[in-house]
């Protein structure tokens, strides 16, 4: 074959493809579910496949496109990590606690892309309940990177990252509390966007911090994304946090030809607060994205210095916040309604006790007694109100931000993927590796990860870019812009490139 | 404001999380770690500044006051570690 083979094709091309019969949707289902059984014992990835299920979503496409009925995403195979419930499918979240649920309903961005006709592979693997940058905190052991397997792939969505790079699955939904969905898109040399906070409905997304929690998606490359992000935004009155705002059509947004196709950024201006390339970054990390904004600069943007002054005090501010909501969220967690009971107990209490430390892992039982703490009598005001009121500081400079620059570019993360296990035992030194991506989440703005570099070790860098609200599509062309005019984004690990 | 092993055993207490004997320093420990941190909040000055609980700051969403489920308790309570008669089982709370 002389173009990528289908597992390595661009979406836009497997949409051509089915649409012409060049395949059919249970072909193609049948090329990612062999490359996930031939491929996934050496990167965990995947916590739940079931081969049926996802044959039957693609026999009911391939019927679709026969009747012509198809949308963008008709027959195309993707994943989801492990947060969204899909109905008469295990959702573990990667908890013990939730290692026996099969969910009764589907979240509504399942329920959307079940509409589109994608095609479920599976379930991903991810650090328990979402809380982690590395996705190690798994009840079902650790993602590893497609890049190097002795490295982490990132978190918490890693397996969805991983997956995507591994090209086990061409797309992958995730969800970013922190980080969560750009910072393994970084680790994993992928595209990963995050929605303003409100755009992609929280239903039926297990809830880590209600106020910060929003989901994203993964692809190869921008214009991927673009076509996954689509089908998932939308109205919901079953979130009280959905947005009733007309939805949009990003993948034809970033297709919109330029005026000045040498150019195609002209007029775009980049803000590039000093305070994220300070201590800490990684020197092969901000040579990349110095590298990257200067490209950015020969496809025409200008690029312009900001101060973001109050982002230094994000992580403290986030992990409050987060810590706090996870506290009051997984009191749900009770071992009565649905999801793991010890066998053995006093009473009602210690039942509640001996269900809630077991299920639980150690990392997410120190979030909830953090989180139990910042809201208990006395703290409450020199914790959690002293972060809410500093989330409105943080906020407050990205809006003065935003008067003077159209995107802001920063690195992902200071590093690149750590080799598993080096932050296990200090997971302070964890939160601090998400200095860069917090502050979004806290401002509740869009952001996206693009590759843009490699490290002398061969892990992937990532470049990340911030938007103002509802500036999802300014954020996917820029990237598309880009990636038309490089190649780090058709950088593919050796797996990526190996048939299964 | 290093923590006690009582604090961490209130807070257990509150959590409804019971910590191994044996983890308790360890425990301890770590969350001494996570407050150091997050003592860093009190650095900055916010007097005046209105707290921010959430990114888009919209008033609360109304609906009529419909019925919008249909009952699923069944399918619901087929997933319960134990359920009889419509009803979920716990131990005796009352003697």
């Amino acid at each position: 074959m002389t173009s990528a083979p289908f597992f390595d094709a661009p979406v836009s091309a497997l949409r051509r493809a089915l649409d012409e019969k060049d395949i059919s949707s249970v072909e193609l289902a049948s090329l990612f579910l062999d490359r996930i059984e031939a491929f996934d014992s050496g990167l965990n990835a995947f916590i739940t496949v079931d081969r049926e299920r996802a044959l039957a979503d693609a026999r009911a496409a391939d019927e679709r496109i026969a009747r012509k009925g198809t949308g963008a995403l008709t027959g195309i195979p993707l994943a989801y990590k492990d947060v969204f419930c899909t109905e008469g499918m295990l959702t573990t979240c990667a908890s013990k606690m939730l290692s026996n649920f099969v969910s009764p309903y589907d979240a509504h961005a399942v329920t959307l892309l079940k509409q589109a006709g994608t095609v479920n592979l599976g379930k991903t693997n991810m650090d328990e309940c979402a809380m982690g940058s590395s996705s190690e905190t798994s009840y079902y052991g650790p993602v590893k990177n497609p890049w190097n397997p002795a490295h982490v792939s990132g978190g918490s969505s890693g397996g969805s990252a991983a997956a995507v790079a591994a090209r086990l699955a061409p797309i992958a939904a995730g969800s970013d509390t922190g980080g969560s969905v750009r910072q393994p898109a970084a680790f994993c040399g992928i595209t990963g966007i995050k929605a303003t906070y409100g755009l992609i409905s929280r239903f039926g997304m297990i809830a880590y911090a209600s106020s910060l929690d929003q989901a994203g998606v993964f692809g190869a490359s921008a214009s991927d994304c673009a076509l996954l992000l689509s089908a998932m935004t939308g109205f919901d009155p079953r979130d009280s946090t959905s947005l009733d705002r007309p939805t949009e059509n990003y993948a034809a947004a970033i297709e919109a030809p330029s005026p000045n196709p040498a150019r195609p950024l002209d007029g775009l201006t980049i803000g590039v607060p000093d305070e994220f390339f300070s201590e800490g970054l990684g020197d092969e990390t901000r040579a990349a994205i110095e590298q990257a904004l200067a490209q950015y600069r020969a496809l025409g943007a200008s690029t312009r210095k900001i101060a973001l002054p109050n982002a230094r005090l994000a992580i403290p501010v986030c992990y409050v916040i987060a810590m706090a909501e996870a506290s009051s969220n997984l009191s749900r967690f009770d071992g009565v309604r649905y999801g793991h009971r010890a066998a053995e107990y006093a009473d009602l209490v210690d039942m509640y006790c001996k269900s809630r430390s077991e299920g639980f892992g150690a990392e997410v039982q120190r979030r909830i007694l953090a989180g139990t703490f910042v809201l208990s009598h006395g703290y409450y005001d020199a914790y959690y109100l002293q972060a809410q009121k500093l989330r409105r500081l943080i906020t407050e400079d990205f809006k003065r931000a935003f008067a003077e620059c159209d995107l802001i570019a920063a690195p992902t993360a200071p590093v690149t993927a750590w080799p598993l296990g080096a932050m296990s035992d200090d997971p302070v030194q964890m939160y601090l590796a998400d200095i860069y991506t917090t502050p979004v989440n806290l401002a509740g703005l869009p952001g996206l990860s693009h590759p843009c570099g490699f490290d002398t070790a061969g892990l992937p860098i990532g470049l990340q870019l911030i938007g103002d609200y509802f500036s999802e599509s300014r954020l996917l062309a820029a990237t598309h812009r880009f990636q038309q005019a490089t190649d780090w984004h058709l950088r593919r690990p050796a797996i990526a490139r190996t048939s299964a | 404001m290093p923590l006690s092993n009582e604090e961490v055993a209130r807070l257990a207490r509150l959590a409804r999380l019971s910590i191994p004997d044996g983890s308790a320093d360890a425990t301890r420990k770590q969350l001494d770690s996570i407050f150091v941190l997050m003592t860093q909040l009190q650095s900055v000055d916010t007097t005046g500044i209105e707290p921010m609980s959430h990114p888009q700051e919209l008033p609360a969403r109304l609906r009529e006051d419909a019925v919008t489920e249909t009952n699923r308790r069944a399918t619901f309570q087929a997933i319960a570690p134990q359920a009889e008669a419509g009803l979920y089982l716990v131990p005796k709370v009352i003697e």
